[in-house]
C-alpha cells in the first residue's frame, strides 16, 4: 500500500472540547467594559450627588467625541476632560479605564489602533492636568462596540468616542 | 485528557488503480478571459456494498458541488443521462455522454465495511474517449466521507485545470450573533464550503481575526479575555489555548504566522502608537520591526518568509508597504486614490490582496507585489479582510451590510473577479482565515 496521505479527523475532538472554554478572568476591577456605561455603582448616590458615578456620567460628561479618522481633542472635548480632571482629583479613590472607539467605516485592525490613539489622547490630557497616570488605563475596542447602530454620520459621530469608565480601584 | 487520546487518527490511503497515466487533451486554462463553464457529468457513485448505498449519492453530490462551485464547471442535469454507471470497471459508453454534451465524466465507487469507507474514481475526457490520469482510491472512515469527496474533487480539478486544488481545506472565522450594539463573537472552524462547523471558543469574550498556522494545526487570534486585547494561540485538536503576548499596559492584535510557523508577526499598541513586532514562538522573545508615530498594522509574510507586507498611515492615510522580515526601510506599493489596508500575500507569491476604501465604498482587490496591475474584485458598503485559498485562485472575505440591522457574512470571489458567492454559515460570520490544503 502506497500511503501518501495522512489525515487527522478532529470532529469528535472539537465536539468534546468546544465547551471547555470557561471564563478564567472574572474578578478584574473592570466595570462594564461592554457598554462603556458606568452602571456598576448604583447606590453610591444619585445623579445629584456630585461624588456619584451617575454625576460623573451625566453632569461632568464621561466621553469625548472625535472627527473622522482623527484623535485630536476638540475644544468641547478639552472642556469635558477638564471637568473629569476636577472630578477625579476630588474623588481620588477611583481609577478609570479609558475606552477608545471608532465608527464602522474602517478596517478592523486599523480601527483598534485608532481607538488606542484616541484613548491615549484622553489619558495624556488628563495626566497633563494632574491626574496620576497610575490611576488610568487605556483599552481600544476599535469598531467592535458601537452605541449607535445606524450607518449614517449621526450615529458614526457618537461612536467615534473615548469613554472614561470609572472603577473602584485604589481601595481594593 | 491528552491530545493523543482525544484524537481519532485516520489515514487516508491512496492507491493507483492502473499503471498508466496519461494526460488527455481536455483542459480548462484559467485565464483572465471569459470562461464558459465546462459541462461535466458525475453520476451517483457505484455502491459496492449494501452499507455504501447512502454514501454513493452523497459523495457524488459533494464532488459536483465542489466542481460547479468554482464557476469553471457546469453539471449536466442527471435527467438528461442516456446511460447510467452501474459498474465502476465496465467500459464507458462515450457516445451516450457525448450526446448530452458532457465533456468530462467522473465515475466512482464506494465500499463500506464497518466504519471504514473507501472510494475510488476515474475521470474521462468524453470527446477524445480517454481517461484523464489514472484511477485512484482513497480509504478512510465513514465519518470522514466529506473529506474523501473533497479529495476526489481536488483530483478532478487539478487534472483538468492543471492548477493546485483547494477543496480539502478548512476555514477558521468569527461566528457572530446578536444586533450590532450587542454582538457576541466566538471562534468557529468549518470546511471551506461551510459544512462541519465546530465552535472553538465561547462568546463571553470578544474575539477578533483568527489566523491559521501554515500547517493548519494552530490558530492565532485576539481575545479580550483579560479586558484588554491580547494575542492567543489555540491548538485546533485539543482547543487548548495560551496567551502569546501579554505585556502589561499594551494591546496586541493582528497576528500572523511566518511560513515556517516559528515566528509570529503582530501589532503592539502602546502610548497612542501602534507598531509591528516579531515574536519567536518557542522563546517568546520579540523584536520591534517598525518605529515612528504612525499606525503600522496588519502584517503578512511573503511565502518565502523574507518580506512582510503591512499597512501604515505614515503618509497621512492608510497605504500598503513592504519591508524586509527583519524590519528596516519599507517601500510603499499602493498609490491609487483611497485608503488601502489588510494586505495579505498570496500563497503563490505573485499578488497582494487588500481592502480598499474609496468614495464611501469598500473593495477587495489584488495588486502585484510592486503595486502594479491593481484590480478591484468587489464593491459594497463594507468588504474587508481577504484570505487566500491554498492555491491562490480564490479570495474569501467579510461583507457587512448597512444600517441598524446590518450583519456580517463570508463571501468568496475568484481573483478574476468572477464567481462572487456567499458561504453559508449559521448566523453572522466574519474574519475568515483559509487553511492550507489538508494532508
Amino acid at each position: 500500500m502506497n500511503m501518501i496521505t495522512k489525515a487527522v479527523l478532529l470532529t469528535s475532538v472539537l465536539a468534546l472540547a468546544a465547551c471547555s472554554n470557561k471564563s478564567d478572568f472574572v474578578g478584574d476591577d473592570v466595570v462594564d467594559l461592554n457598554a462603556g456605561a458606568n452602571t456598576g455603582f448604583e447606590g453610591t448616590g444619585g445623579a445629584n450627588d456630585p461624588t456619584s458615578v451617575a454625576f460623573f456620567q451625566q453632569s461632568v460628561g464621561d466621553r469625548v467625541l472625535f472627527e473622522v479618522d482623527t484623535s485630536t481633542l476638540t475644544g468641547q472635548g478639552r472642556l469635558i476632560l477638564d471637568g473629569q480632571t476636577r472630578w477625579l482629583t476630588t474623588n481620588s479613590d477611583y481609577t478609570a479605564i479609558i475606552e477608545g472607539h471608532a465608527d464602522e467605516q474602517g478596517t478592523r485592525e486599523y480601527n483598534v489602533a485608532l481607538g488606542e490613539r484616541r484613548a491615549n489622547e484622553v489619558r495624556d490630557y488628563l495626566v497633563s492636568k494632574g491626574v496620576p497616570s497610575s490611576r488610568l488605563r487605556v483599552v481600544s475596542y476599535g469598531k467592535e462596540r458601537p452605541i449607535e447602530i445606524c450607518s449614517q454620520e449621526g450615529c458614526y459621530a457618537k461612536n467615534r468616542r473615548a469613554v472614561t469608565v470609572l472603577a473602584a480601584g485604589l481601595s481594593g | 485528557m491528552t491530545l493523543k487520546k482525544l484524537m481519532a487518527v485516520v489515514a487516508i490511503c491512496v492507491l493507483p488503480l492502473t499503471a498508466w497515466a496519461q494526460n488527455g487533451p481536455l483542459r480548462i486554462e484559467i485565464t483572465e478571459g471569459v470562461v464558459e463553464p465546462m459541462p461535466f457529468a458525475a453520476p451517483n457513485f457505484v455502491a459496492e456494498s449494501g452499507a455504501a448505498n447512502e454514501f454513493a449519492e452523497r459523495l457524488a453530490r459533494v464532488v459536483v458541488s465542489d466542481l460547479a462551485g468554482t464557476g469553471l464547471f457546469r453539471e449536466v442535469p442527471r435527467d438528461a443521462y442516456i446511460s447510467q454507471i452501474t459498474s465502476f470497471d465496465a467500459p464507458v459508453q462515450y457516445v451516450d455522454w457525448k450526446a448530452i454534451n458532457a465533456q468530462a465524466l467522473v465515475t466512482g465507487a464506494v465500499n463500506v465495511s464497518g466504519s471504514n469507507l473507501s472510494v475510488k474514481f476515474r475521470v474521462y475526457d468524453v470527446f477524445s474517449g480517454t481517461e484523464i490520469g489514472s484511477g485512484l482510491q482513497f480509504a478512510g472512515t465513514t465519518q470522514g466521507w466529506r473529506r474523501m469527496a473533497h479529495k476526489v474533487a481536488d483530483q478532478v480539478y487539478a487534472r483538468i485545470t492543471g492548477e493546485q486544488p483547494y477543496f480539502d481545506s478548512r476555514v477558521v472565522y468569527v461566528s457572530e450573533q446578536g444586533p450590532k450594539d450587542k454582538r457576541r463573537k466566538r471562534l468557529a472552524i468549518m470546511d471551506y464550503d461551510g459544512a462541519n462547523v465546530q465552535y472553538l471558543t465561547g462568546s463571553e469574550h470578544l474575539v477578533l481575526a483568527p489566523r491559521f498556522s501554515p500547517t493548519g494545526d494552530r490558530v492565532l487570534y485576539t481575545s479580550y479575555e483579560t479586558g484588554f486585547p491580547r494575542i492567543y494561540v489555540l491548538e485546533v485538536g485539543s482547543v487548548k489555548r495560551r496567551v502569546l503576548e501579554s505585556q502589561d499596559g499594551s494591546m496586541s492584535f493582528a497576528p500572523r504566522f511566518s511560513p515556517d510557523g516559528r515566528t509570529v508577526v503582530y501589532s503592539l499598541a502602546r502610548g497612542g502608537n501602534t507598531d509591528i513586532f516579531r515574536m519567536d514562538v518557542a522563546s517568546g522573545s520579540s523584536v520591534r520591526l517598525t518605529s515612528g508615530p504612525a499606525i503600522e498594522t496588519a502584517p503578512s509574510y511573503s511565502p518565502d518568509g523574507s518580506r512582510i507586507v503591512f499597512e501604515s498611515d505614515r503618509s497621512g492615510s492608510q497605504q500598503i508597504y513592504i519591508m524586509s522580515a527583519n524590519g528596516g526601510e519599507a517601500k510603499r506599493i499602493s498609490f491609487g486614490k483611497g485608503r488601502y489596508g489588510t494586505p495579505v500575500w498570496s500563497p503563490r507569491g505573485d499578488l497582494i490582496a487588500f481592502t480598499k476604501q474609496s468614495k464611501g465604498r469598500f473593495h477587495i482587490g489584488v495588486m502585484r507585489t510592486d503595486g502594479s496591475e491593481e484590480r478591484l474584485l468587489t464593491a459594497s458598503f463594507l468588504d474587508e479582510g481577504p484570505t487566500w485559498s491554498p492555491n491562490g485562485r480564490v479570495i474569501m472575505f467579510t461583507r457587512e451590510t448597512q444600517g441598524s440591522a446590518g450583519s456580517a457574512s463570508l463571501y468568496s470571489v475568484d481573483i478574476s473577479g468572477r464567481n462572487l458567492k456567499r458561504i453559508p454559515t449559521e448566523g453572522g460570520a466574519s474574519d475568515p482565515s483559509w487553511s492550507p490544503l489538508q494532508r
